[in-house]
Formats: structure tokens, C-alpha cells, sequence
């Protein structure tokens, strides 16, 4: 049914209908209406699961590696610090291949103290293991997070669901809440391969020297490669049951077009206004929206921008020394073609900073207007008048 | 789409009072989009909030600059900040005031509506009289104010959203249906 959701609570729901046997949490802003609502949901019988609070989010993810461990479904949610303080055990559960689906909003970390949108938390984390889905709206968060179980059980590995502070996380607006029977059909219980089963003791998480280590990182990078067709298969399963269509990657005209736009989170929302605008003005314009960061889908990538002219990509994070992330990415993607389209890099909206519709006309001008991109990220809507 | 934007206090409901209203602005079949001003609130410091409504679904997702309507849930507010900043030509100012709320702009450039709200609350015994519960009085206001939603959709999202003391809540957003007063000859 149709309700006036905020996006947080997007993902409690999904949680809920998820039937998540354990949920641990720590509260941070602007994460904390996620896991509250979750602790209401147990508190009130509607999701009967074990919640356990705890005293910082390092231990909020080591009980839900304990918990998974034991082959129950589990979910936690952090932000920014938060997710930075989990970094030591974010290895862990991938390594552990535990299927833990984790919320995470988009939060900047200080100092400058900063609580407002920015990817640098959770692209920080890229090297961990963990799955990583953008979400647009709080739609997009509902159902990414009732896939995000699903790829996770079917690949062992974790998954992060992410969402933009405030501009998805505090925003409420419509959002279609599927009943549970549909729910169920979709998301059955978790089979788990392997658990701790006091009834058939066993070692698990020895010490590995260097005759076995490589082997088992190479499976987890085999992991992440079968997440990415697991991924399609899944999001198949998901429009059959719901109606909703998602993948990896999203485009909106980029067969004709001169110039595609890149965008990620709740940025491609404000950019699917401009472009159409722009398409009416006839602007031969596209929009890629990329929702998995990790896998990378580097050869949907290919498909999708590689007969582009040119790509402008907008990254709401910096790298650096290095410049915007998913532009890095994205030249390292398209890199292996012969005949490739010049790639735009700019960076926007870091800390909160609002990215308007005119904030994204401008990076389609600058992008239209310079004749070969700069091999530096460039920073679009600084002010001139602030000296740090 | 239109854009509202929400004056108020932390505190005061001015956060719940745009979901509300979005929630009731739902049921009469109209997309929605609200939020908070992104930030910390603390009470009695100012607060914004802002509601979009539209017939189709809303994709913008950056900050309201240029509201159409305003809504000020304490006239105290008015020269303490600047209420008016970027409304568009033509737009209502809803005020929560006993007596007609003084506001500079030039004539013409909007239009102004005022209820007692407070004095609503505390005649049904919402809130305390030191700390009454205005919410509700303003949505029924508002639905006078602007002719949308219908009344009904209000009290559907009034009987939603209030914890206690439901039709109270419902009887407050009546009588201040009802109690609006319009600067002369700009009556909606």
C-alpha cells in the first residue's frame, strides 16, 4: 500500500518485512531514525527479533558478525564516524563471507564537524568487501534493501544499502510498502551454507599462513564477480514479484546522446528534471545513474558510455590526490576500449552543500564547453569569497 | 508543484505540522514531498520545514529557495528572521496571531491570512497554556487559507498523526477552519 513514508523508515520497513532475526545499533544522526524504528518494530511484536543495543558501532557490527555466525539473518545501520569506527570488523564479515545487510547514510566526517550529505563515509569503505547499492529515493532504498538480503545470502557476502543524509533519509514522501505474503515470496528464509552449531562443533576463523591466504581472497573476489550477474537475476525476480524495475546501472536516453551525465544517490533525481529539460530544448542529453558501486559494473559500464562522445560525471565525494571516485572508476572501466569517450570529472555538494538543478546545468555547460577534460577533478559551486 | 514553506520553534510541531499536512494533501490524491530543515533543531529556536505537493511524482531533491506559500506558526518570529525571504509574488502568508501580524512588504506582493491558533489550543485544552499544541489549529487554518485540501483530508491526517487527545485535535482544526481572518478583499 501506498503510504507517506520518511526514507529511514523506508528501510525499517523493509527490515521488518525482511523478518531479521537479530538487528544490533548504535545511534548516530542522521542514521538513527532507521534503527529506531526497528527497536519499535521489536518492542511492539511486529518484527520478532532480537535487538540488541550496544555501547559503540565497532561492537554493533561484531554482534551481528556473532549473530550471522550462527546463520540467522541480521541487519545493522550506521553513518559517517560510525561507519569509519566499524572499519577494523567490516573486513571481517566479508571475510567471515557472513551475509549481513547494513543501512548506511551518507554523512560527512570532521572535522569541520559536518552531519549533512556526503559519500566520503561510505566510499572510504570500498576495499572492505562489502557490496555496495546507491539508493535514489525512499522507494529505491525499500526495495534495494529487501535485494540487498537476497544477493547477500546468494553470494555470502555483506551488503551495504546507502542513502543520502536528509535529502533521502529525513525526506518523506510516497513510498509503495508491499504486504508480507508478497514479501515472502520473494525473500524466503535464510538456508545458511555454514553456521557455529554447538551440536557439530567445528573451527571456524583459524589463523591461514601464506600456503592457503590467497585462495581465500581470491574467493571473495569470485564473490563479488558472481554478485554482479546474482544482481541482475535478482532485481528480474524482484519486477516480476513487485513491478519494479532496478539495475546496476539505470539510463535515460543515452543511445542518441552527445553527452551523458553520471550521477549516484539523490542527485540522479534533481538530474532526470534537468535532462528531460534539456532533451526538450534539444540537447541531445543522457543520464547513467550508477546504483552498484561495488561490484563495479565495469562492463555495463562499456556498454552504456562507451559509443558516448562525452560523459560528465558528478561525484558528491573526493578522493585526495586522487579526485572524484566514481570518475576514477569510470575512466578505469572504459579504459581497456579502443575508442573511448572523454570523461568529465567535477565535484559538487561535498558536506550538505545543496546540488540544485542549476548547480547541474552548470556541469553540463562546462562540460559542453570545454573541448578536452582537464586530467584534475574540478570543483564546481566553491565560493571564491571563503579562504579557509 | 507549489512549494510551502513552514516557520516555527523546536518544539512547537512545525515538523509534524508539514508531514501532517502532507500526509493530508496524500489522501486527497496530490505527490508529496516534505522535509526539515537540514540541521540540528533545539527548542525554541527557530525551525523550518518545507512541503511540496504536485500531480506528478516529485523529482526535485535540492532545498526550497523560492516558496510559493509561508506558514508562521509564532508571529513572534516576524523581524526576529526574515520570514518572507524568496517568497513568489502572489503568495499567502499564514500567520498564528490574535491580531492582524505586521509584515513589510510592498502591497501587492502577497496576501495575508491570520488565525489565533494559540488561543484555539489552549480553549481545547491542547498542550498547556504556557506550551500549547498549535499543529492542528494551523492545518485547519491552512485548508481554510488556501482552499485545499478539504477539511475532511485534514481531520484524516489529524486522527493519524495525534498520539492523544484525537478529537480535540480534530475540533481545534475546526474551529480554526472557521476563525481565519483575511486581510480586506483578499478572502480566498
Amino acid at each position: 500500500m501506498r503510504q507517506v513514508l520518511e526514507g529511514s523508515h523506508a528501510i525499517s520497513e523493509a527490515v521488518r518485512l525482511a523478518k531479521v532475526q537479530v538487528v544490533a545499533g548504535y545511534p548516530i544522526t542522521p542514521q538513527t531514525h532507521i534503527i529506531e524504528a526497528i527497536s519499535q518494530h521489536c518492542a511492539d511484536g511486529s518484527l520478532k527479533a532480537r535487538f540488541i543495543p550496544v555501547e559503540s558501532e565497532h561492537s554493533s557490527m561484531a554482534a551481528v558478525i556473532g549473530a550471522a555466525a550462527t546463520g540467522v539473518r541480521t541487519f545493522t545501520a550506521t553513518s559517517s564516524h560510525g561507519l569509519a569506527l566499524m572499519h577494523e570488523v567490516l573486513h571481517w564479515a566479508s571475510a567471515a563471507r557472513l551475509p549481513i545487510v547494513m543501512g548506511e547514510v551518507n554523512r560527512a566526517l570532521g572535522p569541520g564537524w559536518n552531519i549533512w550529505m556526503d559519500q566520503s563515509d561510505s566510499l572510504a569503505q570500498r576495499d572492505t568487501g562489502w557490496i555496495q547499492l546507491y539508493c535514489e529515493d525512499a522507494q529505491d532504498a525499500l526495495d534495494t534493501t529487501l535485494i540487498a538480503f537476497r544477493l547477500a545470502e546468494t553470494v555470502n557476502l555483506p551488503a551495504m544499502v546507502v542513502i543520502d543524509a536528509f535529502y533521502v533519509s529525513h525526506t518523506f514522501e510516497p513510498v509503495d510498502v508491499p504486504d508480507q505474503e508478497t514479501v515472502d515470496r520473494f525473500l524466503p528464509p535464510l538456508e545458511p551454507r555454514f553456521r557455529i552449531d554447538v551440536d557439530h562443533p567445528q573451527a571456524l576463523y583459524p589463523m591461514v599462513g601464506p600456503a592457503f591466504f590467497m585462495e581465500m581472497r581470491r574467493s571473495i573476489q569470485d564473490g563479488m564477480e558472481a554478485a554482479g550477474p546474482a544482481f541482475d537475476a535478482i532485481a528480474g525476480e524482484f519486477e516480476s514479484v513487485f513491478g519494479r524495475r532496478h539495475s546496476a546501472v539505470e539510463t535515460v536516453g543515452c543511445e542518441d546522446a552527445d553527452l551523458v551525465l553520471v550521477t549516484t544517490g539523490s542527485v540522479t533525481s534533481t538530474a532526470r528534471l534537468v535532462v528531460a529539460q534539456q532533451r526538450e530544448q534539444g540537447k541531445r542529453v543522457g543520464l547513467c545513474k550508477i546504483k552498484q558501486f561495488r561490484p563495479f559494473p565495469a562492463e555495463m559500464i562499456r556498454a552504456v558510455l562507451g559509443s558516448a562522445p562525452r560523459v560528465a560525471v558528478i561525484d558528491r565525494n573526493v578522493s585526495f590526490g586522487s579526485g572524484g571516485i566514481f570518475a576514477r572508476e569510470i575512466q578505469g572501466a572504459l579504459c581497456p576500449l579502443e575508442q573511448r569517450p572523454a570523461v568529465y570529472s567535477y565535484i559538487a555538494g561535498l558536506g550538505g552543500r545543496d546540488i540544485t538543478p542549476e548547480t547541474i546545468a552548470e556541469v553540463l555547460r562546462l562540460a559542453e564547453e570545454t573541448p578536452a577534460p582537464e586530467a584534475e577533478s574540478r570543483w564546481v559551486g566553491l565560493n571564491p569569497d571563503v579562504k579557509p | 508543484m507549489q512549494e510551502i514553506r513552514f516557520h516555527g520553534r523546536g518544539g512547537q510541531g512545525t515538523v509534524l505540522a508539514s508531514i501532517s499536512l502532507a500526509k493530508a494533501f496524500f489522501e486527497a490524491g496530490w505527490e508529496v514531498q516534505t522535509f526539515p530543515l537540514f540541521g540540528v533543531e533545539r527548542r525554541g529556536a527557530p525551525v523550518e520545514a518545507y512541503l511540496r505537493i504536485a500531480h506528478e511524482k516529485i523529482r526535485l531533491r535540492s532545498g526550497v529557495y523560492n516558496p510559493d506559500h509561508i506558514v508562521v506558526m509564532d508571529a513572534k518570529l516576524i523581524g526576529a528572521i526574515d520570514v518572507t525571504r524568496g517568497l513568489k509574488p502572489g503568495g499567502w502568508i499564514l500567520v498564528n496571531s490574535a491580531v492582524q501580524p505586521e509584515i513589510e512588504l510592498a502591497a501587492g506582493d502577497f496576501r495575508l491570512a491570520w488565525v489565533d491558533a494559540t488561543g484555539i489550543a489552549v480553549a481545547h485544552r491542547l498542550g498547556t497554556r504556557t506550551h500549547p499544541i498549535i499543529n492542528t489549529a494551523v492545518l485547519g487554518a491552512f485548508a481554510r487559507t488556501f482552499g485545499m485540501p478539504e477539511l475532511a483530508h485534514i481531520e484524516t491526517a489529524v486522527r493519524q498523526e495525534v498520539p492523544v487527545k484525537k478529537e480535540e485535535n480534530v475540533a481545534a482544526a475546526r474551529a480554526a477552519y472557521d476563525r481565519v481572518h483575511f486581510l480586506k478583499g483578499e478572502e480566498a
